[in-house]
């Protein structure tokens, strides 16, 4: 019976021992790996989202859609000096006197990377695939809609007819594909497209990389079209890698197994300043941070829903709030001092057609004094905790639906409940999961609720979504995010859209601006800043966009990622933009590894040997 | 062993099968026991999986948010878009239609489409089942040895020097988050600092641009240390406990003793008489984690990026990725009651006293 049992202690601590043999056979092979010469340069980049689908008429998530810009080009582009729309495959483009003709010239020398040119062709079978085809429609079917015929005239000119003119038409944002890829396609997937994800590689694609290879949750690998009109890229091949974590992807770019890293937080950015080799790019805010509040939720019909405070569609208690609030304050509490304190709608990036309210127009600005009177005036009493009551005997206690993922959002709630405090406002404040802040918004079940978008270079959506068109056929589909709509709004909106001078269009965004400010439902509070870094080492000089304080990640053209410049040590091989580096840092780690093993093993031989001595 | 009982009021005893002879536990009275212990083990385990795909389905309906909202958030669409991707989710369809569907797919093996990656579940999770059970099944293989032995050496002479500091390490780690502890490793191992920096990778599986057999599992093996090493600390205490306590009811057994008097040396004792029998408590456990394998570290896997089934199951969670939370939910609970079914069939293998 005894015999038949292995000894085992001894298959234990051998096993244990080809544990330690794991650990060891780990730290060698970093040697060979880090060693591993790069012939090319490669500039590597961490990114967090997976990928939905290279399906350049189906992907929605920013990581898919941003690496399609490199691999399509578009009619237009943003000029990274000006913001304003540039020449990209349309060289120049004119419109008809109603404005509703549009005829784009395109360039002779862009060829796709399977050396076919790019013709008007195209450039019609792509608009028309997404006007005829719903499926085609979900990623870009919003450029389309005013859409009522595309031609293409000759091979290089085409010509848009619109049912309504429409200014956004020079920043038409879709990516052109091969029709001759495409079409068949389209053809054998039939009602299956919207599940086609595009995966077969390398994409033939007009951009200036070709997508080559995708290994999911792991990377993706782009590399570079030597024979692009612009002119090659700078490094010949670009990684997007996979970090599930964003303090994990900090401590691969301190070690230099990537080049960038985005969307840091305050605190990373502070950590990275001092370290040799990197590059802190800070820069100014895409993105406003605000809160709506509920003037009281009612469909197209008029139909009145959900459960708001009755007293905020009195316009003197959504002033009050706005006045009570400071949004410098927030700026530095909330933000660290990473934003700017706003005022109009749109970001101070785009020059042209942000707006602040200045003087005798800035009447909303923090002043908690003048709130209290204008509440007291207009017949908000305080009650004897100190909480005002309002004219219909509702007592001003309000939820307030913070982002809990969003930290800023959450260091902002928290100023405001104290603020509102000041003037007699009592907070609910109800920091919970985008979900469940989605679902109070769109059942217009709240009375105050944050919201935030990035802003484009062209700002017609987020004004699209404060009409009175955007209010929801039937409660839970509101296309917008605040139950405004407003007359006066609506006409300018309407007026900016049909406007094709610039100069002319800002004027009317101004106004646009000034009727959201006066109107108190959307309250803008911050600019976050965008905050990035790079490896100064890898990457000797790249595009910003804009110019000035202008950010690397998430740019509306390929300016940053084409025009990266390798520095020496990502030329000269030994590790390279990709690799590790072998410091003496590794070897020394190696070798220490090794020696700590040996000695374990030379232990566990001693023991042993004593062992079979005391058998014996 | 037989149980002896009054007879009664002349009742028959249940099932009027007389009760077999000890003395043939081969009869066929026993094969039938043996069947009605492994059809009831099977009936159980059917049950549970029919209760957890029912649950999981509506269960997952109850989370807040809006899929559609959430892919599209941030992004210029219009109401049609919005529109069509709900259709194509089939979430126009009202919820018992959803479930038939569901249901009817699961009889195929079809655990539908994710919405996010717009590919079947089934793909997707066949894709990341490797990595996981890689990372997972050699984290519980190397923590179970680990903690075996130790917990063997430890439970042999409690309350000494050797069982105090090993029992308090272990609890140590037990007691340490997983996230921070990942983490403080990568800042050591791999990051550009601390006393070893860049020894390890800081993410992932595999370095990019690794080609060919050899390589590929070189580099594998370089991105696992971490990961492993971090997931064995944390868990191997369990074992080590359950070993101790186990060891130590074995002390005092009389059989011991017998070993004892013939002369054995006191190492070959516990290694030869006491560890096999007190191995018996941690089969449970082993194939508990085992099962709970497939569901992988999802804190490890998020820390580390690397690419199995914990790290789909949360990006599917923040969408929520109905489809494919539902999918991988059903196939985690499936591989926890089969694991426990072996357990229930395995144990009256290694174990006479409870065979039935």
């Amino acid at each position: 019976m005894q015999t038949d049992h292995p000894p085992t202690g001894t298959l234990l601590r051998r096993t244990a021992a080809s544990g330690g043999a794991l650990l060891l056979l780990g730290s060698l092979t970093a040697v060979p790996a880090a060693a591993d010469e790069a012939d090319s340069s490669t500039l590597t980049v961490a990114v967090a989202q997976q990928v939905d689908s290279f399906n350049p008429f189906t992907a929605q998530l920013a990581v898919t859609t941003n690496i399609l810009r490199h691999v399509y080009d578009s009619l237009t582009t943003v000029n990274p000096q000006t913001n304003e729309p540039e020449p990209s495959l349309a060289e120049s483009w004119e419109t008809s006197e109603d404005g509703l003709t549009w005829t784009f010239n395109l360039r002779d020398d862009a060829y796709f990377t399977d050396g076919e040119q790019l013709t008007a062709e195209d450039v019609a079978w792509t608009f028309d695939t997404m006007m005829e085809n719903e499926a085609a429609a979900v990623a870009n079917g919003n450029y389309v809609a005013g859409f009522e015929t595309v031609t293409a005239q000759d091979e290089a000119t085409v010509v848009i007819e619109l049912d309504e003119p429409q200014a956004t038409m020079e920043s038409l944002r879709v990516p052109i594909v091969p029709r001759h890829v495409w079409e068949p396609i389209i053809e054998a997937e039939g009602d299956a497209f919207s599940g086609y994800t595009a995966d077969d590689l390398p994409t033939v694609g007009s951009g200036p990389f070709v997508l080559t290879e995708h290994s999911r949750g792991e990377h993706i690998r782009l590399e570079a079209n030597p024979d692009h009109w612009r002119g090659a890229p700078g490094f010949d091949e670009l990684y997007f890698r996979y970090y599930s974590e964003k303090d994990a992807a900090v401590e691969a770019l301190r070690s230099g197994e990537v080049s960038f890293v985005y969307e840091l937080t305050d605190a990373q950015v502070t950590s990275l300043e001092t370290v040799d080799d990197i590059a802190v790019n800070i820069a100014d805010g895409k993105r406003f941070q605000a809160f709506t509040i509920n003037p009281g939720a009612v469909t197209r019909d008029g139909e009145e829903f959900g459960d708001g405070h009755p007293a905020l569609s009195d316009l003197t208690l959504r002033q009050a709030i706005v006045m009570g609030i400071d949004n410098e304050e927030i700026a530095q509490q909330g933000s660290n001092g990473q934003a700017v304190a706003a005022g109009g709608y749109i970001p101070p990036r785009y020059t042209d057609f942000h707006w602040a309210p200045e003087g005798d127009e800035a009447f909303l600005d923090f002043d908690p004094g003048a709130a209290n009177e204008m509440l007291d005036d207009a017949g908000y009493a305080r009650g004897d905790d100190g909480v005002r009551v309002s004219p219909d005997g509702d007592r001003l206690e309000l939820r307030m639906h913070v982002h809990a993922d969003r930290p800023d959002n959450v260091q902002a709630g928290l100023v405001i409940a104290e603020r509102l405090a000041d003037i007699g406002i009592e907070i609910d404040n109800r920091t919970v999961d985008p979900g469940i802040l989605s679902d109070a918004l769109y059942d217009a079940e709240y009375d105050l609720i944050f919201t935030g978008w990035t802003v484009n270079p062209d700002p017609d959506y987020v004004f699209s979504i404060h009409t009175c068109g955007a209010l929801p056929d039937e409660p839970g589909t509101m296309q917008g995010d605040a139950y405004f709509c407003d007359e006066e709004y609506d006409e300018l909106y309407e007026a900016q859209l049909a406007e094709y001078d610039r100069r002319a269009r800002a004027e009317i965004v101004h106004q646009l601006q000034e009727v959201l400010y006066r109107e108190a439902v959307v309250n803008v509070l911050t600019y976050p800043n965008i905050m990035e870094a790079y490896r100064t080492d890898h990457i000797a000089d790249i595009q910003l966009e804009p110019a000035e304080g202008g950010n690397i990640w998430g740019q509306d053209g390929y300016w940053a990622w084409w025009s990266a410049e390798p520095a020496e040590a990502a030329l000269s091989g030994a590790g390279g933009a990709r690799g590790t580096g072998v410091s003496g840092g590794v070897l020394i780690g190696t070798g220490a590894g090794v020696l700590v093993l040996l000695a374990v093993g030379a232990l566990v031989l001693i023991r042993r040997r004593s062992t079979v001595e005391d058998r014996e | 062993m037989r149980t002896t009982r009054p007879e009664t009021g002349g009742a028959p005893e249940t099932g009027g099968v007389p009760a077999p002879a000890p003395e043939s536990p081969a009869g066929p009275g026993r094969t039938a026991r043996v069947a009605a212990y492994v059809l009831g083990r099977l009936t159980t385990a059917a049950v549970s999986l029919f209760a957890v795909i029912v649950a999981g389905f509506f269960l997952f309906r109850i989370l807040p948010g809006d899929p559609v909202r959430a892919m599209t958030e941030g992004r210029e669409v219009t109401a049609q878009q919005r529109e069509e991707l709900s259709r194509q989710f089939g979430l126009d369809q009202p919820l018992w239609q959803q479930f038939l569907d569901y249901a009817g797919g699961l009889l195929r093996f079809d655990l539908g489409v994710s919405f996010q990656y717009r590919e079947p579940v089934v793909a997707l999770i066949l894709e990341r089942l490797g990595p996981t059970v890689l990372l997972a099944g050699t984290g519980t293989v190397v923590a179970a040895l680990l903690g075996l032995l130790l917990g063997a050496r430890a439970g042999w002479r409690p309350g000494g020097r050797g069982d105090r500091v090993s029992t308090g390490v272990a609890l140590f780690f037990w007691s340490v988050p997983t996230f921070w502890l990942g983490l403080l490793l990568i800042v050591l191992l791999a990051s550009g600092r601390g006393f070893m920096p860049n020894l390890f990778p800081t993410g992932g599986m595999v370095d990019p641009g690794v080609s060919g057999p050899l390589e590929t599992a070189l580099s594998t093996a370089r991105h696992m240390v971490l990961p492993v090493t971090t997931m064995v600390a944390v868990i191997y205490a369990q074992y080590l406990m359950i070993m101790r306590s186990s060891l130590m009811d074995e002390k005092g057994a009389d059989y011991l003793t017998t070993a004892r008097a013939k002369g054995l040396r006191d190492a070959l004792v516990r290694r030869r008489h006491a560890v096999p029998n007190a191995l018996l408590p941690t089969v449970t456990l082993v194939f508990l984690n085992l099962g709970q394998v497939v569901s992988g570290v999802i804190l490890v896997e998020t820390v580390f990026s690397w690419p199995g089934l914990g790290q789909l199951f949360y990006s599917g969670l923040r969408v929520p990725d109905l489809g494919l939370v539902q999918g991988l939910f059903v196939v985690f609970a499936a591989s926890v009651i089969l694991m426990n079914l072996l357990a229930d069939l395995v144990y009256p293998l290694l174990d006479p006293r409870v065979r039935p």
